[in-house]
Protein backbone atom coordinates (compact mmCIF):
# COMPACT_ATOMS: atom_id res chain seq x y z
CA UNK A 1 0.00 0.00 0.00
CA UNK A 2 3.00 2.27 0.80
CA UNK A 3 3.94 2.43 -2.49
CA UNK A 4 0.66 3.63 -4.09
CA UNK A 5 1.13 7.22 -1.87
CA UNK A 6 4.58 8.10 -3.75
CA UNK A 7 3.86 9.76 -7.03
CA UNK A 8 1.30 9.80 -9.48
CA UNK A 9 3.79 8.78 -12.23
CA UNK A 10 4.46 5.67 -9.80
CA UNK A 11 0.92 5.51 -9.38
CA UNK A 12 0.41 4.10 -12.91
CA UNK A 13 3.45 1.37 -12.26
CA UNK A 14 2.23 0.14 -9.14
CA UNK A 15 -1.20 -0.65 -10.71
CA UNK A 16 0.44 -2.16 -13.70
CA UNK A 17 2.23 -4.56 -10.90
CA UNK A 18 -1.12 -5.03 -9.19
CA UNK A 19 -2.15 -6.02 -12.28
CA UNK A 20 0.32 -8.56 -13.08
CA UNK A 21 -0.17 -10.17 -9.53
CA UNK A 22 -3.64 -10.61 -10.15
CA UNK A 23 -3.00 -12.08 -13.45
CA UNK A 24 -0.50 -14.42 -11.74
CA UNK A 25 -3.35 -15.51 -9.24
CA UNK A 26 -5.43 -16.64 -12.22
CA UNK A 27 -3.09 -18.32 -14.38
CA UNK A 28 -2.39 -20.26 -10.29
CA UNK A 29 -5.69 -20.78 -9.60
CA UNK A 30 -6.33 -21.99 -13.50
CA UNK A 31 -3.49 -24.35 -13.23
CA UNK A 32 -4.98 -25.75 -9.82
CA UNK A 33 -8.27 -26.41 -11.64
CA UNK A 34 -6.93 -28.67 -14.25
CA UNK A 35 -4.05 -30.49 -11.51
CA UNK A 36 -7.17 -30.97 -8.53
CA UNK A 37 -10.59 -30.59 -11.21
CA UNK A 38 -10.25 -34.36 -12.32
CA UNK A 39 -9.81 -35.48 -8.37
CA UNK A 40 -12.82 -33.38 -7.39
CA UNK A 41 -14.82 -34.84 -10.37
CA UNK A 42 -13.47 -38.02 -9.35
CA UNK A 43 -15.37 -38.13 -5.87
CA UNK A 44 -18.02 -36.47 -7.66
CA UNK A 45 -18.30 -38.97 -9.88
CA UNK A 46 -18.44 -41.54 -6.73
CA UNK A 47 -21.35 -40.45 -5.60
CA UNK A 48 -23.41 -40.69 -8.72
CA UNK A 49 -26.19 -43.01 -9.84
CA UNK A 50 -25.95 -45.00 -12.81
CA UNK A 51 -28.89 -43.23 -14.58
CA UNK A 52 -26.51 -40.01 -13.39
CA UNK A 53 -23.16 -41.00 -14.66
CA UNK A 54 -24.24 -41.13 -17.65
CA UNK A 55 -26.16 -38.30 -18.53
CA UNK A 56 -25.40 -35.89 -21.17
CA UNK A 57 -24.67 -33.36 -20.74
CA UNK A 58 -22.72 -34.50 -17.38
CA UNK A 59 -24.68 -33.51 -14.32
CA UNK A 60 -21.99 -31.06 -12.09
CA UNK A 61 -23.77 -32.24 -8.76
CA UNK A 62 -24.56 -35.63 -8.05
CA UNK A 63 -28.49 -35.95 -8.13
CA UNK A 64 -29.66 -38.14 -5.79
CA UNK A 65 -25.79 -38.58 -3.86
CA UNK A 66 -25.61 -41.82 -3.56
CA UNK A 67 -23.43 -43.97 -1.58
CA UNK A 68 -24.25 -47.11 -3.15
CA UNK A 69 -20.77 -47.50 -5.10
CA UNK A 70 -18.85 -47.86 -2.21
CA UNK A 71 -21.23 -50.45 -0.61
CA UNK A 72 -20.87 -52.37 -3.91
CA UNK A 73 -17.44 -52.03 -4.42
CA UNK A 74 -16.91 -53.22 -0.89
CA UNK A 75 -19.24 -55.90 -1.76
CA UNK A 76 -17.39 -57.30 -4.44
CA UNK A 77 -13.53 -56.89 -2.90
CA UNK A 78 -12.24 -56.81 0.81
CA UNK A 79 -11.02 -53.12 0.51
CA UNK A 80 -10.49 -53.09 3.63
CA UNK A 81 -8.71 -55.61 3.58
CA UNK A 82 -6.55 -53.78 0.55
CA UNK A 83 -6.21 -51.15 2.69
CA UNK A 84 -4.45 -53.15 5.46
CA UNK A 85 -2.25 -54.91 3.20
CA UNK A 86 -1.18 -51.35 1.35
CA UNK A 87 -0.28 -49.56 4.82
CA UNK A 88 1.51 -52.52 6.14
CA UNK A 89 3.68 -53.61 3.69
CA UNK A 90 4.32 -49.75 3.14
CA UNK A 91 5.71 -49.45 6.74
CA UNK A 92 7.27 -52.60 6.81
CA UNK A 93 9.07 -52.09 3.53
CA UNK A 94 10.17 -48.79 4.42
CA UNK A 95 11.11 -49.47 7.91
CA UNK A 96 13.50 -52.45 6.94
CA UNK A 97 14.55 -50.37 3.87
CA UNK A 98 15.72 -47.78 6.26
CA UNK A 99 17.59 -50.75 8.56
CA UNK A 100 19.38 -52.01 5.76
CA UNK A 101 20.07 -48.68 4.29
CA UNK A 102 21.79 -46.98 7.33
CA UNK A 103 23.88 -50.21 8.50
CA UNK A 104 25.35 -50.64 4.88
CA UNK A 105 25.70 -46.58 5.07
CA UNK A 106 27.51 -46.55 8.11
CA UNK A 107 30.02 -50.02 6.80
CA UNK A 108 30.61 -47.89 3.62
CA UNK A 109 31.16 -43.83 5.50
CA UNK A 110 32.69 -45.03 8.36
CA UNK A 111 34.52 -48.68 8.65
CA UNK A 112 37.68 -49.82 6.82
CA UNK A 113 37.44 -53.32 4.91
CA UNK A 114 38.91 -54.54 1.78
CA UNK A 115 37.25 -54.13 -1.44
CA UNK A 116 35.09 -51.56 0.03
CA UNK A 117 34.91 -49.13 -2.62
CA UNK A 118 34.24 -51.64 -5.51
CA UNK A 119 31.55 -53.09 -3.57
CA UNK A 120 30.56 -49.82 -2.95
CA UNK A 121 30.50 -49.56 -7.20
CA UNK A 122 28.48 -51.99 -6.87
CA UNK A 123 25.87 -50.73 -5.16
CA UNK A 124 25.89 -48.00 -7.05
CA UNK A 125 25.63 -50.13 -10.26
CA UNK A 126 22.54 -51.82 -9.14
CA UNK A 127 20.75 -48.85 -9.30
CA UNK A 128 20.81 -49.19 -13.03
CA UNK A 129 18.64 -52.48 -12.51
CA UNK A 130 14.83 -51.66 -12.59
CA UNK A 131 12.59 -54.25 -11.39
CA UNK A 132 11.41 -54.37 -14.55
CA UNK A 133 14.55 -56.05 -15.99
CA UNK A 134 14.72 -58.31 -13.76
CA UNK A 135 10.68 -59.46 -13.21
CA UNK A 136 11.05 -63.05 -14.56
CA UNK A 137 14.35 -64.19 -12.65
CA UNK A 138 12.77 -63.05 -9.60
CA UNK A 139 9.41 -64.42 -10.23
CA UNK A 140 10.88 -67.53 -10.39
CA UNK A 141 13.20 -67.33 -7.66
CA UNK A 142 9.76 -66.32 -5.42
CA UNK A 143 8.16 -69.43 -6.94
CA UNK A 144 11.01 -71.48 -5.51
CA UNK A 145 10.94 -70.52 -2.15
CA UNK A 146 7.29 -70.98 -2.27
CA UNK A 147 6.75 -67.47 -2.05
CA UNK A 148 4.05 -66.52 -4.52
CA UNK A 149 1.04 -65.24 -2.81
CA UNK A 150 2.58 -64.60 0.14
CA UNK A 151 3.87 -61.01 2.24
CA UNK A 152 6.79 -61.92 2.39
CA UNK A 153 7.06 -62.75 -1.76
CA UNK A 154 5.71 -59.14 -1.62
CA UNK A 155 7.79 -57.71 0.51
CA UNK A 156 11.65 -59.05 0.28
CA UNK A 157 11.92 -57.82 -3.24
CA UNK A 158 11.72 -54.05 -1.63
CA UNK A 159 13.85 -54.66 1.79
CA UNK A 160 17.06 -53.04 0.20
CA UNK A 161 17.19 -49.75 -2.09
CA UNK A 162 20.68 -49.00 -3.22
CA UNK A 163 19.56 -45.17 -3.82
CA UNK A 164 18.92 -45.23 -0.09
CA UNK A 165 22.47 -46.67 0.89
CA UNK A 166 23.69 -43.79 -1.72
CA UNK A 167 21.92 -41.23 0.03
CA UNK A 168 22.47 -42.50 3.86
CA UNK A 169 26.36 -42.82 2.90
CA UNK A 170 26.52 -38.94 1.71
CA UNK A 171 24.76 -38.02 4.93
CA UNK A 172 27.49 -39.98 7.09
CA UNK A 173 30.30 -38.35 5.04
CA UNK A 174 29.01 -35.23 6.18
CA UNK A 175 29.24 -35.51 9.68
CA UNK A 176 33.16 -34.43 11.47
CA UNK A 177 35.13 -37.99 12.08
CA UNK A 178 35.85 -36.27 15.84
CA UNK A 179 32.59 -36.76 16.62
CA UNK A 180 33.12 -41.06 16.02
CA UNK A 181 36.69 -40.70 17.88
CA UNK A 182 35.56 -38.67 21.05
CA UNK A 183 32.97 -42.06 21.30
CA UNK A 184 35.80 -44.14 20.77
CA UNK A 185 38.18 -42.77 23.07
CA UNK A 186 35.14 -43.10 25.64
CA UNK A 187 35.17 -46.97 24.87
CA UNK A 188 32.19 -47.10 22.46
CA UNK A 189 32.64 -49.55 19.88
CA UNK A 190 31.17 -49.33 16.68
CA UNK A 191 27.03 -50.41 17.25
CA UNK A 192 26.85 -47.79 20.00
CA UNK A 193 28.83 -44.68 17.53
CA UNK A 194 26.25 -45.93 14.71
CA UNK A 195 22.88 -45.82 17.16
CA UNK A 196 23.57 -43.26 19.46
CA UNK A 197 26.01 -40.95 18.17
CA UNK A 198 25.91 -40.83 14.08
CA UNK A 199 22.42 -41.75 13.31
CA UNK A 200 20.54 -39.05 15.65
CA UNK A 201 22.79 -36.34 13.82
CA UNK A 202 21.07 -37.80 10.19
CA UNK A 203 17.38 -37.35 11.22
CA UNK A 204 16.64 -35.18 8.19
CA UNK A 205 18.18 -37.66 5.57
CA UNK A 206 16.23 -40.03 7.21
CA UNK A 207 13.31 -38.50 7.01
CA UNK A 208 13.94 -37.78 3.13
CA UNK A 209 14.50 -41.28 2.52
CA UNK A 210 11.64 -42.51 4.97
CA UNK A 211 8.88 -40.70 2.46
CA UNK A 212 10.33 -41.62 -0.66
CA UNK A 213 10.15 -45.21 0.17
CA UNK A 214 6.72 -45.29 1.75
CA UNK A 215 5.30 -43.55 -1.66
CA UNK A 216 7.49 -45.48 -4.01
CA UNK A 217 6.22 -48.84 -1.92
CA UNK A 218 2.57 -47.59 -1.75
CA UNK A 219 2.40 -46.69 -4.98
CA UNK A 220 3.69 -50.12 -6.95
CA UNK A 221 2.00 -51.89 -8.92
CA UNK A 222 4.07 -54.25 -11.45
CA UNK A 223 5.44 -56.61 -8.40
CA UNK A 224 2.33 -56.98 -6.80
CA UNK A 225 0.43 -57.35 -9.83
CA UNK A 226 2.55 -60.46 -10.89
CA UNK A 227 3.43 -61.57 -7.33
CA UNK A 228 -0.57 -61.78 -6.15
CA UNK A 229 -2.18 -63.89 -9.51
CA UNK A 230 -3.74 -66.49 -7.29
CA UNK A 231 -5.91 -64.69 -4.88
CA UNK A 232 -7.08 -62.05 -3.62
CA UNK A 233 -5.49 -62.61 0.01
CA UNK A 234 -2.37 -60.32 -0.26
CA UNK A 235 -3.39 -57.61 -2.59
CA UNK A 236 -2.70 -54.11 -2.65
CA UNK A 237 -4.81 -51.25 -3.28
CA UNK A 238 -3.93 -50.44 -6.77
CA UNK A 239 -3.67 -53.91 -7.98
CA UNK A 240 -7.36 -54.43 -6.04
CA UNK A 241 -8.42 -51.47 -7.95
CA UNK A 242 -6.85 -52.73 -11.48
CA UNK A 243 -9.07 -55.85 -10.41
CA UNK A 244 -12.22 -53.90 -9.64
CA UNK A 245 -11.68 -52.40 -13.15
CA UNK A 246 -11.66 -55.68 -15.07
CA UNK A 247 -14.99 -56.79 -12.87
CA UNK A 248 -16.97 -53.45 -13.20
CA UNK A 249 -15.77 -52.12 -16.35
CA UNK A 250 -17.14 -49.00 -17.84
CA UNK A 251 -19.63 -48.42 -14.61
CA UNK A 252 -17.25 -45.28 -13.79
CA UNK A 253 -19.07 -44.48 -10.98
CA UNK A 254 -18.03 -47.91 -9.17
CA UNK A 255 -14.34 -47.70 -10.64
CA UNK A 256 -14.25 -44.27 -9.00
CA UNK A 257 -15.77 -45.16 -5.51
CA UNK A 258 -12.77 -47.82 -5.37
CA UNK A 259 -9.74 -44.94 -6.71
CA UNK A 260 -11.48 -42.54 -3.96
CA UNK A 261 -10.99 -45.44 -1.18
CA UNK A 262 -7.98 -46.13 -2.31
CA UNK A 263 -6.30 -42.60 -2.40
CA UNK A 264 -7.36 -41.44 1.32
CA UNK A 265 -4.81 -42.82 3.12
CA UNK A 266 -2.08 -41.63 0.76
CA UNK A 267 -3.68 -38.09 0.37
CA UNK A 268 -3.95 -37.47 4.17
CA UNK A 269 -0.04 -38.63 4.67
CA UNK A 270 1.09 -36.21 1.95
CA UNK A 271 -1.73 -33.25 3.83
CA UNK A 272 0.27 -34.09 7.50
CA UNK A 273 3.80 -34.42 5.45
CA UNK A 274 3.73 -32.13 2.26
CA UNK A 275 6.10 -30.13 3.45
CA UNK A 276 8.83 -33.05 3.85
CA UNK A 277 7.59 -34.85 1.04
CA UNK A 278 8.18 -31.58 -1.34
CA UNK A 279 11.61 -31.17 0.62
CA UNK A 280 12.50 -34.46 -0.37
CA UNK A 281 11.81 -34.47 -3.84
CA UNK A 282 14.10 -31.40 -4.09
CA UNK A 283 16.85 -32.89 -2.28
CA UNK A 284 16.93 -35.73 -4.07
CA UNK A 285 17.47 -33.79 -7.45
CA UNK A 286 19.75 -31.17 -5.64
CA UNK A 287 22.43 -34.45 -5.13
CA UNK B 1 45.72 -61.12 19.52
CA UNK B 2 45.91 -59.74 16.08
CA UNK B 3 44.14 -62.41 14.38
CA UNK B 4 41.28 -62.12 17.12
CA UNK B 5 40.79 -58.53 16.78
CA UNK B 6 40.60 -59.35 13.05
CA UNK B 7 38.23 -61.69 13.02
CA UNK B 8 36.07 -59.47 14.99
CA UNK B 9 36.04 -56.62 12.69
CA UNK B 10 34.91 -58.76 9.77
CA UNK B 11 32.51 -59.98 12.38
CA UNK B 12 31.42 -56.53 12.84
CA UNK B 13 31.49 -55.72 9.08
CA UNK B 14 29.48 -58.37 8.15
CA UNK B 15 26.89 -57.49 10.82
CA UNK B 16 26.19 -54.22 9.07
CA UNK B 17 26.88 -54.98 5.85
CA UNK B 18 25.69 -58.45 5.65
CA UNK B 19 21.55 -58.20 5.28
CA UNK B 20 22.34 -55.29 2.71
CA UNK B 21 24.07 -56.94 0.82
CA UNK B 22 22.79 -60.94 0.94
CA UNK B 23 19.04 -59.00 0.02
CA UNK B 24 20.90 -56.89 -2.54
CA UNK B 25 22.30 -60.51 -4.26
CA UNK B 26 19.05 -62.27 -3.71
CA UNK B 27 16.66 -59.78 -5.12
CA UNK B 28 18.51 -57.40 -7.98
CA UNK B 29 22.30 -58.87 -8.74
CA UNK B 30 21.25 -62.04 -8.34
CA UNK B 31 18.27 -61.89 -10.94
CA UNK B 32 20.18 -59.59 -13.23
CA UNK B 33 22.35 -63.08 -13.76
CA UNK B 34 19.36 -64.99 -13.93
CA UNK B 35 17.55 -62.69 -16.62
CA UNK B 36 20.81 -63.40 -19.30
CA UNK B 37 20.38 -67.26 -18.11
CA UNK B 38 16.92 -67.24 -18.29
CA UNK B 39 16.89 -65.69 -22.01
CA UNK B 40 19.33 -68.59 -23.89
CA UNK B 41 16.59 -70.24 -22.65
CA UNK B 42 13.57 -72.01 -24.09
CA UNK B 43 11.15 -72.17 -21.07
CA UNK B 44 7.38 -71.84 -20.42
CA UNK B 45 8.29 -72.15 -16.26
CA UNK B 46 6.16 -75.03 -16.00
CA UNK B 47 8.77 -78.16 -17.69
CA UNK B 48 12.30 -78.01 -18.14
CA UNK B 49 13.96 -75.17 -19.80
CA UNK B 50 15.70 -76.20 -23.21
CA UNK B 51 18.85 -73.92 -23.87
CA UNK B 52 18.96 -72.41 -27.12
CA UNK B 53 21.69 -70.00 -27.03
CA UNK B 54 20.50 -66.81 -29.29
CA UNK B 55 17.79 -68.03 -30.68
CA UNK B 56 15.51 -65.62 -28.35
CA UNK B 57 17.56 -62.78 -29.65
CA UNK B 58 17.27 -64.11 -33.05
CA UNK B 59 13.69 -63.98 -33.28
CA UNK B 60 13.08 -60.64 -31.45
CA UNK B 61 15.02 -59.09 -34.20
CA UNK B 62 12.41 -59.89 -36.86
CA UNK B 63 9.21 -59.42 -33.95
CA UNK B 64 7.02 -56.79 -35.96
CA UNK B 65 5.24 -57.03 -31.94
CA UNK B 66 8.69 -56.22 -30.37
CA UNK B 67 9.32 -53.24 -32.49
CA UNK B 68 6.82 -51.87 -32.39
CA UNK B 69 6.97 -52.07 -28.79
CA UNK B 70 9.99 -49.92 -28.90
CA UNK B 71 8.63 -47.61 -31.49
CA UNK B 72 5.85 -46.69 -29.08
CA UNK B 73 7.82 -46.63 -25.90
CA UNK B 74 10.09 -43.96 -28.44
CA UNK B 75 6.49 -42.33 -28.96
CA UNK B 76 5.84 -42.06 -25.31
CA UNK B 77 9.27 -40.90 -24.58
CA UNK B 78 9.24 -37.86 -27.58
CA UNK B 79 5.77 -37.20 -26.53
CA UNK B 80 5.97 -37.07 -22.96
CA UNK B 81 9.48 -34.97 -22.45
CA UNK B 82 8.41 -31.62 -23.92
CA UNK B 83 5.51 -31.81 -22.24
CA UNK B 84 6.74 -31.90 -18.51
CA UNK B 85 9.60 -30.09 -19.62
CA UNK B 86 7.70 -27.06 -21.02
CA UNK B 87 4.77 -27.35 -18.76
CA UNK B 88 7.41 -28.08 -15.12
CA UNK B 89 9.50 -25.32 -16.34
CA UNK B 90 5.95 -22.96 -16.49
CA UNK B 91 4.54 -24.18 -13.29
CA UNK B 92 7.94 -23.65 -11.89
CA UNK B 93 8.53 -20.42 -12.69
CA UNK B 94 4.94 -19.58 -11.44
CA UNK B 95 5.37 -20.56 -8.23
CA UNK B 96 8.72 -19.19 -7.62
CA UNK B 97 7.63 -16.38 -5.53
CA UNK B 98 6.67 -15.37 -1.74
CA UNK B 99 2.98 -14.52 -2.61
CA UNK B 100 0.53 -15.20 -0.11
CA UNK B 101 -0.84 -19.06 -0.55
CA UNK B 102 1.87 -20.02 -3.40
CA UNK B 103 3.06 -22.99 -0.86
CA UNK B 104 -0.73 -24.77 -1.66
CA UNK B 105 -0.49 -24.13 -4.96
CA UNK B 106 2.51 -26.24 -5.29
CA UNK B 107 0.86 -28.94 -3.05
CA UNK B 108 -2.23 -29.02 -5.22
CA UNK B 109 0.63 -29.03 -8.50
CA UNK B 110 2.14 -32.06 -6.78
CA UNK B 111 -1.12 -34.22 -5.88
CA UNK B 112 -1.01 -36.25 -8.60
CA UNK B 113 2.41 -36.92 -7.70
CA UNK B 114 1.87 -38.95 -4.61
CA UNK B 115 -1.08 -40.33 -6.41
CA UNK B 116 -0.97 -43.85 -7.47
CA UNK B 117 -0.05 -44.65 -11.47
CA UNK B 118 -3.18 -47.35 -11.23
CA UNK B 119 -5.56 -44.23 -9.97
CA UNK B 120 -4.08 -41.66 -12.44
CA UNK B 121 -4.83 -43.88 -15.55
CA UNK B 122 -8.48 -44.76 -14.42
CA UNK B 123 -9.54 -41.40 -13.55
CA UNK B 124 -7.94 -40.34 -17.20
CA UNK B 125 -9.45 -43.24 -18.68
CA UNK B 126 -12.95 -41.85 -17.78
CA UNK B 127 -12.32 -38.38 -18.36
CA UNK B 128 -11.01 -39.19 -22.31
CA UNK B 129 -13.78 -42.04 -22.73
CA UNK B 130 -14.84 -41.06 -26.15
CA UNK B 131 -19.09 -40.84 -26.18
CA UNK B 132 -19.34 -39.50 -21.94
CA UNK B 133 -15.92 -38.42 -20.90
CA UNK B 134 -15.69 -35.08 -20.01
CA UNK B 135 -13.10 -33.76 -22.19
CA UNK B 136 -14.67 -34.45 -25.09
CA UNK B 137 -17.96 -33.00 -23.83
CA UNK B 138 -15.94 -29.69 -23.28
CA UNK B 139 -14.10 -29.94 -26.70
CA UNK B 140 -17.86 -29.85 -28.20
CA UNK B 141 -18.80 -27.25 -26.50
CA UNK B 142 -16.24 -25.20 -28.14
CA UNK B 143 -17.24 -27.18 -31.72
CA UNK B 144 -14.92 -29.85 -31.92
CA UNK B 145 -15.56 -33.30 -32.04
CA UNK B 146 -13.19 -34.90 -29.87
CA UNK B 147 -11.10 -38.34 -31.17
CA UNK B 148 -11.42 -41.85 -29.69
CA UNK B 149 -8.51 -41.42 -27.57
CA UNK B 150 -7.67 -44.96 -25.99
CA UNK B 151 -10.25 -46.68 -27.80
CA UNK B 152 -8.26 -45.67 -31.33
CA UNK B 153 -4.96 -47.05 -32.87
CA UNK B 154 -4.28 -43.52 -33.77
CA UNK B 155 -4.99 -41.49 -29.91
CA UNK B 156 -4.11 -44.72 -27.93
CA UNK B 157 -0.78 -43.93 -27.39
CA UNK B 158 -1.68 -39.74 -26.86
CA UNK B 159 -4.16 -40.66 -24.44
CA UNK B 160 -1.48 -42.26 -22.43
CA UNK B 161 1.32 -39.52 -22.58
CA UNK B 162 -1.39 -36.85 -21.84
CA UNK B 163 -2.37 -38.74 -18.64
CA UNK B 164 1.20 -39.16 -17.66
CA UNK B 165 2.34 -35.68 -18.02
CA UNK B 166 -0.26 -34.30 -15.99
CA UNK B 167 0.90 -36.44 -13.22
CA UNK B 168 4.44 -35.83 -13.38
CA UNK B 169 4.19 -31.79 -13.61
CA UNK B 170 4.37 -31.35 -10.40
CA UNK B 171 7.44 -33.90 -9.96
CA UNK B 172 9.62 -31.51 -12.73
CA UNK B 173 8.51 -28.50 -11.17
CA UNK B 174 9.23 -29.14 -7.62
CA UNK B 175 12.99 -30.50 -9.55
CA UNK B 176 12.92 -27.26 -11.20
CA UNK B 177 11.93 -24.86 -8.80
CA UNK B 178 15.01 -25.87 -6.23
CA UNK B 179 17.29 -25.48 -8.97
CA UNK B 180 15.46 -21.60 -9.60
CA UNK B 181 16.22 -21.05 -6.11
CA UNK B 182 19.91 -21.94 -5.85
CA UNK B 183 20.35 -18.76 -9.11
CA UNK B 184 21.84 -16.23 -7.83
CA UNK B 185 19.27 -12.83 -7.19
CA UNK B 186 22.01 -10.32 -8.51
CA UNK B 187 22.68 -12.10 -11.52
CA UNK B 188 18.89 -10.91 -12.55
CA UNK B 189 19.94 -7.58 -11.17
CA UNK B 190 23.13 -7.02 -13.14
CA UNK B 191 21.16 -8.15 -16.48
CA UNK B 192 18.54 -5.16 -15.62
CA UNK B 193 20.67 -2.60 -15.11
CA UNK B 194 22.20 -3.72 -18.76
CA UNK B 195 18.77 -3.60 -19.57
CA UNK B 196 17.78 -7.02 -20.51
CA UNK B 197 14.42 -7.73 -20.68
CA UNK B 198 12.33 -10.56 -19.47
CA UNK B 199 12.77 -13.10 -22.42
CA UNK B 200 16.20 -12.38 -22.53
CA UNK B 201 16.59 -12.67 -18.77
CA UNK B 202 14.57 -16.26 -19.09
CA UNK B 203 16.68 -17.22 -21.69
CA UNK B 204 20.57 -16.44 -21.40
CA UNK B 205 20.23 -16.76 -16.98
CA UNK B 206 17.12 -19.17 -16.04
CA UNK B 207 17.68 -21.65 -18.78
CA UNK B 208 21.72 -21.35 -18.44
CA UNK B 209 21.71 -21.84 -14.58
CA UNK B 210 18.96 -24.32 -14.68
CA UNK B 211 20.95 -26.97 -17.33
CA UNK B 212 21.99 -29.30 -14.03
CA UNK B 213 18.62 -29.12 -12.86
CA UNK B 214 17.11 -30.18 -16.44
CA UNK B 215 19.69 -32.53 -16.83
CA UNK B 216 18.28 -34.73 -14.14
CA UNK B 217 15.15 -34.66 -15.07
CA UNK B 218 15.99 -35.58 -18.43
CA UNK B 219 18.35 -38.78 -16.78
CA UNK B 220 15.49 -39.96 -14.51
CA UNK B 221 12.45 -39.22 -17.21
CA UNK B 222 14.34 -41.60 -20.07
CA UNK B 223 15.36 -44.30 -17.28
CA UNK B 224 11.72 -44.21 -15.83
CA UNK B 225 9.96 -44.11 -19.34
CA UNK B 226 11.67 -46.93 -20.91
CA UNK B 227 9.95 -48.89 -18.41
CA UNK B 228 6.31 -47.73 -18.81
CA UNK B 229 4.01 -49.93 -17.96
CA UNK B 230 1.46 -49.13 -15.29
CA UNK B 231 -0.39 -46.64 -17.06
CA UNK B 232 -0.45 -48.50 -20.59
CA UNK B 233 -1.62 -51.75 -18.83
CA UNK B 234 -4.53 -49.84 -17.21
CA UNK B 235 -5.59 -48.10 -20.02
CA UNK B 236 -5.07 -49.77 -22.59
CA UNK B 237 -3.96 -53.16 -21.93
CA UNK B 238 -1.60 -52.31 -25.60
CA UNK B 239 -4.37 -52.01 -27.44
CA UNK B 240 -6.75 -51.64 -29.59
CA UNK B 241 -4.82 -54.06 -31.70
CA UNK B 242 -1.56 -53.94 -29.55
CA UNK B 243 -1.68 -50.25 -31.46
CA UNK B 244 -0.27 -48.76 -27.57
CA UNK B 245 1.93 -52.05 -26.52
CA UNK B 246 5.29 -50.95 -24.62
CA UNK B 247 8.16 -53.46 -23.81
CA UNK B 248 7.35 -54.25 -20.07
CA UNK B 249 4.14 -54.74 -21.07
CA UNK B 250 5.08 -57.33 -24.00
CA UNK B 251 7.86 -59.25 -21.31
CA UNK B 252 4.90 -59.26 -19.11
CA UNK B 253 2.97 -61.39 -21.28
CA UNK B 254 5.35 -63.40 -22.50
CA UNK B 255 6.26 -64.88 -19.56
CA UNK B 256 3.04 -64.63 -17.90
CA UNK B 257 0.20 -65.01 -20.64
CA UNK B 258 2.42 -66.65 -23.78
CA UNK B 259 4.30 -69.19 -21.33
CA UNK B 260 7.44 -67.39 -22.80
CA UNK B 261 9.70 -67.01 -19.93
CA UNK B 262 13.14 -67.27 -21.63
CA UNK B 263 12.00 -65.00 -24.98
CA UNK B 264 10.63 -62.30 -22.35
CA UNK B 265 14.04 -62.51 -20.46
CA UNK B 266 15.80 -61.49 -23.98
CA UNK B 267 13.63 -58.51 -23.94
CA UNK B 268 14.53 -57.20 -20.87
CA UNK B 269 18.41 -57.80 -21.47
CA UNK B 270 17.75 -55.99 -24.36
CA UNK B 271 15.54 -53.16 -22.73
CA UNK B 272 18.48 -53.09 -20.00
CA UNK B 273 21.08 -52.78 -22.69
CA UNK B 274 19.24 -49.46 -23.87
CA UNK B 275 18.92 -48.09 -20.93
CA UNK B 276 22.63 -48.06 -19.94
CA UNK B 277 23.45 -46.76 -23.33
CA UNK B 278 20.92 -43.86 -23.30
CA UNK B 279 22.16 -42.91 -19.84
CA UNK B 280 25.72 -43.50 -20.78
CA UNK B 281 25.42 -41.14 -23.91
CA UNK B 282 23.70 -38.43 -21.59
CA UNK B 283 26.26 -38.23 -19.32
CA UNK B 284 28.90 -38.65 -21.82
CA UNK B 285 27.49 -35.48 -23.48
CA UNK B 286 26.43 -33.47 -20.53
CA UNK B 287 29.51 -30.99 -20.90
CA UNK B 288 28.65 -29.83 -24.02
CA UNK B 289 25.20 -28.90 -22.94
CA UNK B 290 25.12 -28.32 -18.62
CA UNK B 291 26.30 -25.30 -17.29
CA UNK B 292 27.86 -26.09 -13.74
CA UNK B 293 27.79 -22.48 -11.98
Amino acid sequence: MADLAIAPADGRHAARRRARLIGRYVVMVACAAVMIGPFVWMVLAALKTDADIRSVPPTLIPEPITGENFTRVTEAFDFWRFTANSIGIAIASTTLQLVTATTAAYAFARMEFKGRDALFGLYLATMMIPLQVVIVPLFIEMRNLGLVDSYAGLLLPTIVSSFGTFLMRQAFLGLPRELDEAAFIDGANHFQVFSKVLLPLVKPALATFAVFAFMATWNSFLWPLVITQASDRHVTLPVGLARLNGRFGTDWNVVMAGSVISIVPIVAFYVFTQRWVIRSVAFTGMK
Amino acid sequence: MVGQSGVKKALTVSVFLGPSLLALLAFSIGPMVGTVWVSLQDWNLIRDADFIGFDNYRELWGDDDFHRALKNTLYYLVGYLPLVLVGGLGLALLVNSKLKGVAIFRAIYFLPVVTSWVVVALLWKWLLNPSDGLVNWSLGLVGIDGPGWWTSRTWAMPSVILASAWKDLGFVMIILLAGLQSIDESLYEAAKIDGAGAWQRLRNITIPMLTPSLFFVIVISLINGFQVFDQVWVMTEGGPAGSSTVVVEQIVKNTFSYGRAGYASAMSVVLFLIILAVTAVQIRTQKRWVFYG
